[in-house]
């Protein structure tokens, strides 16, 4: 599988670590829906610390596209928000 | 849903946008190359701003510096002359220019990680967008075959999403430079008016102070002499 995460590139990742993702993912979006920015940005810099430490950073020769895109690890909470609501962050 | 999937949606969503541009697959290859070529600037300059920004603040931080070491020299001469309040009032100014001394040193290494991470961007960036340049060539000229046509969709997808990346990286760190812009100016304004220089006469406060005090002991000096002189005459 390839994970992207939003201004560090891409890597190749285990499903095993998938599921771990898929884990604090789910905390993140608890977090989010708290209003616990402060909390958010742990969890997703926990989840962005883990890539890192343990998937293989992909060839930036290759071209592909990624099965899962990480969110950049100052997000604000504001923007976490309009990510749910569809809006994103992501400019034209 | 969960914040990945939001992400990857919202990522492919805009990928299906360019997609459906154009109706000719090879049309759309040269459109997205011109968009990197663009992008890979976009980023270029984006590095040069932030170092220039960098830059500003380590002039400022030098002039602090300075003023700090000015700050303390002032205040021993004060100190020497027997006249504390003066001495005082040096420290004060010291102890404010030194926390902000702190929040500049603070901010520099902040624009220092921005740099470093915008300069892997471009590095990152440059060998994807010399990738595709190659790929396009070698599908614009095997088009025909279906395959091809199907491996157009993946290469421009896979490029779009490093494009939205690119994209939000530049716009990141557009916010972060303006940020410090304004701090910067608000420094300088720090510096000119709360602190030393005097426009007038080059000399700050305490400066002139210890000048009064400097000239009145030269002139009671000499005024003591002249005494003893007209005393013997």
């Amino acid at each position: 599988m390839i994970v992207r995460i939003m201004g560090e590139g891409q890597f190749v990742v285990s499903s095993a670590l998938l599921d771990r993702l898929n884990e604090i993912d789910n905390k993140i979006v608890e977090e989010v829906n708290r209003g616990n920015e402060e909390r958010m940005r742990e969890m997703l810099r926990e989840m962005i610390a883990l890539v890192k430490r343990e998937a293989i950073p992909l060839n930036p020769g290759e071209i592909l596209t990624s099965d899962v895109i990480i969110p950049p690890k100052d997000l604000k909470l504001e923007e976490a928000k309009r990510t749910f609501t569809g809006a994103g962050i992501i400019p034209d | 849903m969960g914040m990945l999937d939001r992400m990857s949606t919202i990522v492919k969503s805009k990928v299906n946008k360019l997609l459906g541009k154009f109706e000719d697959p090879r049309e759309t290859l040269d459109y997205s190359y011109q968009m990197q070529l663009e992008a890979l600037q976009k980023v270029k300059r984006g590095v040069a701003d932030v170092t220039t920004s960098k830059k500003r603040l380590e002039l400022q931080k030098a002039k602090l510096e300075q003023n700090i070491n000015k700050l303390s020299e002032q205040a021993r001469e004060a100190l020497k002359i027997g006249r504390e309040d003066l001495a005082r009032l040096a420290l004060e100014r010291k102890k404010q220019l030194e926390l902000e001394l702190e929040s500049l040193n603070q901010q520099i290494g902040e624009l220092q990680k921005e740099q470093d991470k915008l300069s892997a961007t471009e590095k990152r960036l440059s060998t994807k967008v010399e990738a595709f340049r190659t790929k396009k060539e070698t599908l614009k000229a095997q088009y025909s075959a279906a395959e091809a046509q199907v491996k157009v969709t993946e290469t421009i997808s896979g490029i779009s999403e490093e494009m939205s990346d690119v994209g939000l990286a530049i716009q990141r760190a557009e916010e972060k430079t303006e940020d410090m812009k304004a701090r910067a100016a608000a420094l300088d304004e720090l510096q000119e008016f709360g602190t030393l220089e005097d426009l007038a006469g080059g000399k700050d406060q305490i400066e002139r102070e210890l000048e009064k005090v400097r000239v009145g002991s030269e002139v009671d000096s000499e005024l003591e002499k002249l005494k003893q002189e007209v005393k013997r005459a």
